[in-house]
């Protein structure tokens, strides 16, 4: 390519025709991208990022096409802006192995795992290629298809034995404690002893100092019961003192296989499922999986309905920035006077919520081709006043509370440094990208919805520290509120459900990623169907999880009462990191 | 950064207005600020201040008429007073279902063994309910709707948390008592329903008889 030729970030490059030799077209009906063999994907990938600007590494997952191949498959994005280029890898399902790609999107290393863990791929010259999300005496790779749960019934849901001959029986009592679990062979849990903390201690950087003092590493563990962790969340950290040399995440206390559920689910019942991902933000999951379904059906709601679902994502991204910014400060000793005022505007949000879903929290709101059912009367005269003469009040007091705080700014200043370069190469996204002056916001940058019609900044902070994470969240919370009150000025009378209403229906073969801009970060959902009314792959792109990468590279050189505060300003959810 | 304290000042000068807000609102605004329907509805408006929690148990915050609980199955009261179950059933509640916590077993005519139009037996395991409101959506027949009633804690599960027919079973005059519009709204489109039928029956006997008057002339 010359360099004075121009290239649209809309524009995908004809890869095919490039590396005409390895590259091909994937060519099913309902799919995209490009099939990259094994052995050339370093290489690839190593292409796409220097030479096409294809440097944000979204999403690594992997499908399994059983009984054929395993499929891992990669979205990657340039950080101006545009679609996604889609790639994949196909391998055997028997020795399923894939070179590693952490050595070029650093971001890859947690979701690599995660892969292994559930899918079972093998990802060569991964430097940590340990379960994740299950024990380590746990047997099989629960997302294989041919992998079945201890309380398994039947491949697909509905169940037949629930009608028309029904009678109730608690799981438990079919398969009772004990036997309710599956080991590897030859593994005894009664003379077992957990290996695992050794590999991941050994996993931590020793480091070789010698300033002359005769000094020992010490490895502490935060959680996973602390209060700072949000949940039940671990941090190993190695320290020389009380610096942070090291540290990984633990994680999967919470593990539920929400994907494994989802492939058993109907698309229809997946809905109220994707509300105990992120359980702060409920309406923002629905978002996320309502336009990934929409795009396999290809459809699209009416007016109305887009404007209502954009009011109820944005009031979200208020309610959850308002309590990650009061939680924030309870990670920094502030203990709960800015935490309870941000709970009481989210209260009156979460009021907004109940009276158009019937619930708080569990929303179930979106459906595919619109919204449950129409706002009641008088609510959108209540979101106005909020919009118009609340909310913009309480974030200028909330402001004026934290932001020239004196400790707030000693302890936030400086502290968890993630530069523009290292936030986009650990797939960071968010608050945390935008508050490293990335301004990359997938509402302006790839829009869904009818965001482009709305006139909002995109929030963004340029030194990479806590405090900018935070001043990121309060700007954001300002521009939701100017989105609000464009919607709410612009929305008219009209039918809010134009799609199939039936409960169960097929979807066209193919695949889908949708994607929206979450309170926390880019919340992605690939689905891939194969005309039945189940999805067969369901994979869940959690920001919270993978904003966790970066956690190390915030935290090293940083004393450990830090850690508290930059795991605070990631603003993790347990629900969606371990789903 | 300057270390002159006047940022936690003004803070400390937020929390403090707070603080008085408290006592100025509750002494402007009366006793019947707490534990009345309005007080507690005029602390849940865009322009409250002051005290902003409600006192559960002994107040409760209102709900609004979405609000979802675990279902309950309604019947109408028959004309002699025997409760007549809306319910056919049809299984869609029990197949939309996400986590899968409805049982009905179809109830089957004694005699002939030919499958009926009501449920012999109809469980729901509150403890997997995940009150996701969908078997009240995609119900056909008005049988299955959302509670209102959220208070269902209880000693023993094991004993009291699979909800049967009995239990479930509430008269069709709560329904419209906890869901006003939606009742309104149900019964106006079944009036429509009947209406347009009717035009339908009355338009073909009188495209019949039109028939019948060409073939008989």
């Amino acid at each position: 390519m010359a360099m004075s030729e121009q290239v649209s970030v809309s524009q995908i490059p004809a890869f095919h025709e490039i590396y005409a030799d390895q590259v091909k077209l994937d060519d099913r009906e309902g799919y995209e991208g490009f099939i990259i063999p094994a052995e050339f994907l370093v290489q690839f990938a190593q292409a796409i990022k220097s030479k096409w600007g294809y440097d944000f590494l979204s999403s690594v997952t992997a499908v399994d096409y059983f009984p054929d191949m395993m499929e891992v498959v990669y979205h990657a994005y340039r950080s101006l802006g545009g679609p996604a280029l889609v790639f994949k890898v196909q391998v055997s399902r028997e020795d399923s192995v894939v070179p590693s790609l952490v050595s070029v999107f650093p971001g890859a290393e947690l979701q690599e795992r995660e892969a292994w863990d559930l899918m079972g791929i093998r990802f060569e010259n991964h430097p940590d290629l340990r379960r994740i999300l299950m024990w380590e005496g746990f047997a099989g790779h629960p997302l294989r298809k041919d992998w079945k749960e201890p309380y398994f019934e039947e491949e697909n849901k509905p169940f037949s034995s629930r009608w028309p001959e029904g009678v109730a029986v608690r799981s438990e009592t079919l398969n009772p404690y004990g036997s309710n679990v599956q080991y590897p062979k030859d593994f005894d849990p009664e003379t077992w002893t957990p290996e695992a903390d050794e590999s991941l201690y050994l996993g931590l950087k020793s480091f070789k100092e010698n300033d002359g003092l005769d000094t020992e590493k010490i490895i502490i563990n935060l959680g996973p019961q602390h209060p700072s962790t949000h949940g039940v969340f671990r941090m190993a950290a190695l320290l020389d003192g009380e610096t942070i040399v090291d540290l990984k995440p633990v994680c999967g206390y919470l593990h539920r296989n929400h994907e494994k559920i989802g492939e058993r689910n109907t698309y229809l019942q997946n809905m109220p499922f994707t509300d105990r991902l992120d359980y702060i933000s409920s309406m923002s999951n629905n978002f996320g999986y309502a336009l990934a379904v929409e795009k396999l059906l290809g459809i699209k709601p009416p007016e109305r309905a887009d404007y209502i679902r954009v009011i109820m994502a944005e009031l979200t991204r208020i309610a959850s920035h308002f309590m990650t910014t009061g939680f924030l400060l309870n990670d920094l000793g502030a203990f709960f006077t800015p935490a309870l005022y941000a709970l009481k505007e989210r209260e009156l949000i979460l009021d907004v919520f109940e009276a158009a879903s019937g619930s708080r929290m569990m929303c179930n709101y979106f459906r595919f081709g619109g919204v449950f059912q129409d706002l009641p009367e008088g609510l959108l005269e209540v979101i106005r006043d909020l919009a118009f003469n609340r909310l913009p009040k309480k974030i200028d007091e909330m402001d004026a509370l934290l932001t020239e705080n004196e400790i707030v700014r000693s302890r936030c200043i400086g502290i968890g440094v993630l530069t523009a370069e290292e936030a986009i190469a650990l797939s960071a996204s968010g608050p945390v990208l935008r508050g490293s002056g990335v301004p990359y916001d997938i509402r302006k940058a790839d829009p869904y919805s009818i965001y482009d019609r709305f006139d909002f900044d995109v929030a963004v902070r340029y030194h990479g520290d806590i405090f900018d994470r935070y001043l990121v969240r309060i700007e954001e919370i300002r521009q939701s509120i100017r989105i609000i009150q464009q919607a709410v000025t612009q929305i008219k009378d009209g039918p809010i459900f134009d799609g199939k209403s039936q409960y169960s229906f097929k979807v066209p073969p193919g695949e889908a990623y949708g994607r929206v801009e979450g309170p926390k970060g880019e919340l992605g959902f690939y689905l891939v169907s194969n005309g039945q009314a189940n999805p067969w792959r369901y994979h869940v792109r959690a920001p919270s999880f993978i904003n966790l990468t970066s956690l190390r590279q915030m935290s090293l050189g940083e004393k450990v009462a830090d850690v508290v505060a930059v795991l605070g300003s990631i603003d993790i959810v347990l629900g969606e990191v371990d789903r | 950064m300057s270390g002159s304290g006047k940022g936690i000042l003004k803070g400390l000068g937020i929390t403090l207005k707070h603080f008085i807000e408290t006592y100025t609102v509750d002494r402007k605004e009366g006793k019947n600020r707490y534990f009345t329907e309005e007080g507690i509805l005029s602390r849940r408006t865009p322009d409250t201040k002051g005290v902003f929690t409600v006192q559960y148990p002994e107040e409760k915050a209102p709900l609004p008429e979405a609000f979802r609980y675990i279902p309950f199955l309604v019947y109408d009261v028959g004309e002699d007073g025997n409760r007549d179950i809306r319910c056919t059933s049809c299984g869609i509640c029990a197949k939309v279902c996400p986590p899968q916590c409805i049982w009905i077993t179809r109830r089957t005519d004694e005699e002939t063994g030919k499958p009926m139009k009501e449920p012999s037996q109809f469980m729901i395991d509150v403890d997997i309910c995940m009150n996701c409101g969908l078997c009240a959506e995609y119900c056909p027949f008005e049988a299955i709707r959302m509670d209102h009633d959220y208070e269902i804690a209880n000693v023993d599960r094991m004993k009291h948390h699979i909800f049967d027919l009995e239990k479930l079973l509430k008269p069709a005059s709560y329904y419209k008592a906890i869901r006003p519009v939606q009742v309104e709204r149900e019964e106006a489109e079944k009036r429509e329903k009947e209406a347009k039928k009717e035009a339908a029956r009355a338009a073909a006997a009188a495209a019949k008889a039109k028939k019948d008057a060409e073939n008989n002339s």
